[in-house]
């Protein structure tokens, strides 16, 4: 007879002493975990829970200006310092991490319209209504040194842009026409026109440095080549469009900010109808920034709602409004991807989370890795129609909702009658036309 | 392997395989058949070809073989191999056909998870290898019946520790005894017909507590941990904890016989003499549903712990199945003629095991509802249980007979057998040790069964060695965790699936949800208009105006479809006509 029969060692399975952690032993067999399926989606369900639970965007709020905030720039080098233009000349710097103010400057007399800080970090040049364009040190002056600016121009016309080139010592302001200066020089070495009155942003592009697009009050987006002498092309929309902003990451696509509350990017090869329009804002849209991974935008709103979109969603992933936000003028997401920027016009800048429910600070291995997980087990589930709802779930203030709803039935409205019109002409007399072909005119080469 | 692979191959150009530790005795092999075919071929020839091999050869390691920096090269290339059933033993999904036209991100993301599947599946199977415990077995000398073997002779063959788990308890007053193990193997829980309860550490031997509830006792159920059992008492049923301390008497389910407890739902099903199937939320101490079987007394029941699935036995010879999601049986199977003794389901949900009044043993594939085995017993068998490594165990009067693989080939001698003092009333395999618990009419016994529990467990679910905190922590997860009843059904995979509802399925459903249709057309109520245009003539009009339009889609579309057939018939006539023109070979002495 041969005989075994299970007998382990408890030793092998219990810790030695107290100050060990316990061991345990794993079998993957999938006959030992019965439920597979039902229990990680049990698990999914509470991790979409939990997010919401969790999900606490607002961080602070940044209060010191006496008019309204206009224009916000990121420091080029550093991830804790703001600077923020308003309505009455005033610009600050902040310090992010503090959260308080650093430094005060009476800048321009009325608006300020544009801060751009210079590629290395060391200056900062802002535009503003009195027709100026000055250059500014990031130091704070010494004890007793007088605050001025390093260098002053004076234009012939209002300024209401500025972007500064990525290497060069090159800018480029809007107002009537989109000039290019030299930072060495007091006259533009170059200005574009192309029949249109005045411009309301330019922007320089990230990747090929030498592009550049503008807004125009003609309802029209234009792109420059920098080297070239006339602008290359434009599009014009049915509404106009407010600024507009690069992908970092993808140098042909950007995306503008439109007054018919979408938004769309555009693949600058082609014009002729955007690649994507993103709808969910029920005002103007009036500012948009990239977040650094070129995976997302966030863009603020007449509404007194910041949304952030996917790039190539048509819907939003996120809303953030707070009772006392009112009408969000300009909007930022810092350099690290962590966090968003937003200036209104009651004065405040407001830090949010650019991830509602992320935890801050530093985690530890266990937590990453739990956190790993859930969003692995959202991701797989997110299809589910229970799990579906409550991530899709967010409170939206009255009137954004109430409004929301209307335009959604002024849609319908419309596409029913279009249908009953179809229905009742000849065949092909009436052609469908998509929603992103609806909102381009021309294309003008 | 290796040998019948290169077999029909030319002997001279060998080609180099990776060479493993374990093909060493074939590789022999195969160099002894070459010597010898070599000895028949002439010596000149030889010595040209090997030079040539030898060439080939470093050609192909120089391919294949990294060079350390040291000149040696590394003799196992490469991952090592996995043994392919192991990963079968991972396997999740059968794979499937790949389908056309789909989205260049949907692609990428289902190749991903292919990917990401695998090498999950991988890493299991390579883990696998390096478990710790293996099962154990009983194998009689030339000549020897395994049941033949006594209980007392495996004690004394096997080391103390486990010898200590072959006992007798006399419990002679109070008997017969039910009994539960809980889910770890650790504890055990005994209950008296005659109102004695006992739990106790049964491998130390402490009890934990011993109470007589003065009532008779139907059955004993651990719950989730080893801290609360259920007990049906003779009108109700009572919850005590681990120091015998009363907790609840849940009034709402009497006359209960028998309980059967789900883990991963935090339930307790009970079957009453009232013919009442209810379920208990054990979590929040609420009734989840009671269904009336109209079936009468019901006393055989078990679970499929594959699914969650309740399985009963009735006394007119029928198995029904039950989810608390559904006031009808899912299935009923007649398995017997005369009534169900005892029903027992296996850990994979795939066999199910019956025995009836006909004494008859039956063995059923759950999966296809198939009937795989019959097997007769002259006394038949009152108690049935399955291990967690498919051993059947059955009860015929006192003696206990164990059996081996019932359901693949047909069994004719038990694998073990055991006599008891008294008829057997309950039967339960201990989870992770080789053992069956046994109670009978005079107490109880454990018996050593080799080979009968699964030998690794997973710390993380039931961990017979786990701390008092380690079970805290453990509950606590498992109650976040906790499967809703609603996801009770036949196959527990489903909701992994693609919902391949139709439309019109879901349209059908969203009807029954909302109580009318939301895309039905609206009947045409003519709007009211002043200045006597809203006369009844005029109203009519309008009416029938609309009405005619109606009309006219529907003729336009009946008439679409029937140009349509038309042109399908012509078009396939055409063809027919082609293909006989094409076929007679002989049309060229046509005329």
């Amino acid at each position: 007879m041969k005989v075994k029969v299970l007998s382990r060692n408890p030793d092998d399975y219990v810790r030695e002493t107290k100050y060990d952690i316990q061991r345990v032993p794993r079998n993957y067999d999938p006959s030992l975990h019965p439920f597979e399926v039902n229990r990680e989606y049990t698990r999914a369900l509470n991790a979409t829970k939990l997010e919401r639970v969790f999900a606490k965007p607002f961080l602070a709020s940044l209060d010191g200006h006496r008019d309204g905030v206009n224009c916000m720039a990121k420091h080029s080098t550093s991830l804790s310092c703001l600077l923020s233009g308003s309505c009455d000349g005033e610009l600050k710097i902040w310090n992010l991490t503090k959260r308080d103010c650093v430094r005060t400057l009476q800048a321009h007399e009325g608006f300020v319209r544009g801060i751009v800080v210079r590629f290395c970090g060391t200056s900062f040049f802002t535009v503003g209504d009195d027709k100026t364009i000055k250059q500014w040190k990031m130091e704070t002056p010494m004890y007793g040194e007088e605050e001025e600016p390093l260098n002053t121009i004076l234009g012939k016309t209002v300024f209401t842009g500025l972007d500064h080139h990525r290497q060069e010592g090159v800018f480029a302001t809007c107002g009537q026409q989109v000039d290019i200066w030299d930072e060495q020089r007091s006259s533009p070495i170059r200005s574009f026109t192309w029949g249109v009155d005045s411009f309301s942003s330019v922007r320089f592009n990230p990747v090929e440095t030498e592009l550049l697009a503008s807004c125009a009050s003609d309802r029209s987006i234009v792109l420059y080549d920098m080297r070239e002498a006339t602008p290359l092309k434009k599009v014009v929309m049915t509404m106009r469009s407010n600024t507009l902003c690069w992908n970092p990451m993808e140098a042909y696509y950007f995306t503008c900010a439109n007054e018919d509350y979408n938004l769309y990017t555009y693949d600058m090869r082609n014009l002729e109808q955007p690649v994507l329009v993103h709808m969910d804002h029920v005002s103007a849209v009036l500012d948009i920034d990239f977040s650094p991974t070129g995976k997302e935008f966030v863009s603020a709103s007449f509404d007194k709602t910041i949304r952030i979109f996917p790039k190539d969603g048509g819907h939003s992933r996120e809303v953030y409004h707070t009772k006392r936000m009112q009408h969000v003028i300009c909007v930022k997401w810092s350099a690290d991807n962590k966090y968003l920027l937003s200036g209104s016009d009651e004065m405040n800048i407001r830090l949010w989370k650019a991830n509602a429910s992320e935890k801050l600070g530093v985690l530890t291995h266990r937590e990453r890795e739990a956190t790993n997980y859930s969003q692995k087990l959202k991701e797989k589930f997110q299809h589910h129609p229970q799990i579906k709802r409550i991530a899709r779930h967010r409170h939206l203030p009255k009137t954004v909702f109430h409004q929301s709803k209307e335009l959604r039935v002024m849609r319908e409205a419309r596409r029913r009658k279009e249908r009953n019109v179809r229905k009742h002409s000849k065949p092909g007399s009436v052609p469908v036309i998509t929603e992103r072909e609806k909102h381009v005119v021309t294309v003008v080469k | 392997m290796a040998s019948a692979r290169d077999a029909p191959m030319d002997s001279h150009v060998e080609n180099k395989t990776e060479s493993r530790y374990w093909q060493e005795t074939h590789k022999g092999e195969k160099d002894d058949n070459e010597k010898e075919k070599n000895e028949d071929q002439p010596q000149q020839n030889k010595s040209q070809k090997s030079k040539k091999r030898k060439l080939d050869t470093k050609l192909q390691e120089s391919k294949k073989e990294k060079k350390f920096v040291s000149g040696k090269t590394d003799p196992f290339p490469g991952p090592a191999p996995i043994p392919k059933d192991r990963v079968q033993k991972f396997k999740r999904k059968e794979e499937k056909l790949k389908s056309r036209n789909k989205h260049h991100k949907l692609k990428r993301l289902i190749s991903q998870s292919k990917e990401a599947a695998k090498m999950a599946q991988n890493q299991a199977a390579r883990f696998d290898l390096l478990l710790p415990e293996d099962e154990g077995f009983l194998e009689g000398d030339e000549g020897e019946d395994t049941c033949t073997i006594s209980q007392e002779d495996i004690a004394e063959a096997v080391d103390i520790s486990s010898s200590a788990k072959y006992f007798n308890l006399k419990l002679s007053q109070f008997g017969p005894y039910r009994l539960d193990y809980s889910r770890t193997g650790r504890h055990l829980l005994l209950g008296g017909k005659r109102g004695h309860i006992a739990c106790l550490d049964w491998q130390s031997k402490q009890l934990m507590c011993e109470i007589n509830v003065l009532e008779s006792v139907n059955d004993v159920k651990w719950l989730h941990s080893e801290s609360m059992y259920a007990v049906a008492q003779k009108k109700w049923l009572y919850i005590y904890d681990s120091n015998g301390i009363e907790l609840h008497c849940i009034r709402k389910f009497n006359d209960v016989l028998r309980m059967q407890f789900l883990p991963y739902h935090f339930l307790l099903a009970t079957v009453s003499a009232t013919s009442f199937l209810q379920y208990l939320d054990v979590s929040v101490g609420k009734e989840v549903t009671a269904i009336c079987t109209k079936t009468g007394r019901l006393d055989v029941m078990c679970q499929n712990p594959y699914n969650a699935i309740i399985h009963l036995g009735h006394a007119n010879g029928t198995v029904t199945l039950w989810s608390p999601n559904q006031k009808e049986a899912l299935v009923k199977m007649l398995c017997h003629r005369g009534g169900v003794r005892s029903v027992s389901v296996d850990k994979t949900g795939t066999y199910m095991v019956t025995s009836g009044m006909d004494k008859k043993l039956k063995v059923y594939d759950i999966r296809a509802f198939k009937p795989l085995q019959s097997y007769f017993l002259p006394a038949g068998a009152s108690c049935l249980s399955l291990s967690q490594r498919g051993l059947l165990s059955a009860a015929t009067g006192d003696i206990v007979q164990v059996y081996r693989d019932v359901w693949n080939t047909p069994v004719t001698k038990p694998y073990m057998a055991h006599r008891v003092r008294g008829a057997v009333w309950g039967l339960h395999f201990c989870p992770f040790e080789d053992v069956l618990g046994v109670g009978h009419g005079d107490g109880f016994t454990s018996m050593l069964v080799p080979g009968a529990g699964e030998p690794n467990f997973d710390g993380l679910d039931a961990n017979p060695y786990r701390s008092a905190k380690q079970r805290q922590e453990w509950e606590v997860k498992a109650l976040l965790e906790k499967i809703q009843p609603e996801l009770i059904t036949l196959d527990p995979n489903k909701l992994g699936e693609v919902d391949k509802a139709t439309f019109e399925q879901r349209h059908q459903d969203r009807i029954e949800a909302l109580g009318f249709d939301p895309l039905a057309k609206q009947k045409f109520v003519p709007k009211f208009k002043k200045k006597g245009r809203s006369s009844t003539g005029s109203v009519e009009r309008r009416k029938k105006q609309v009405a005619h339009e109606d009309q006219r889609e529907i003729i336009k579309k009946t008439i679409e479809q029937k140009i349509r057939t038309e042109k399908e018939r012509k078009e396939k006539n055409h063809k027919a006509s082609d293909v006989s023109r094409q076929k007679s070979a002989l049309d060229r002495f046509k005329k």
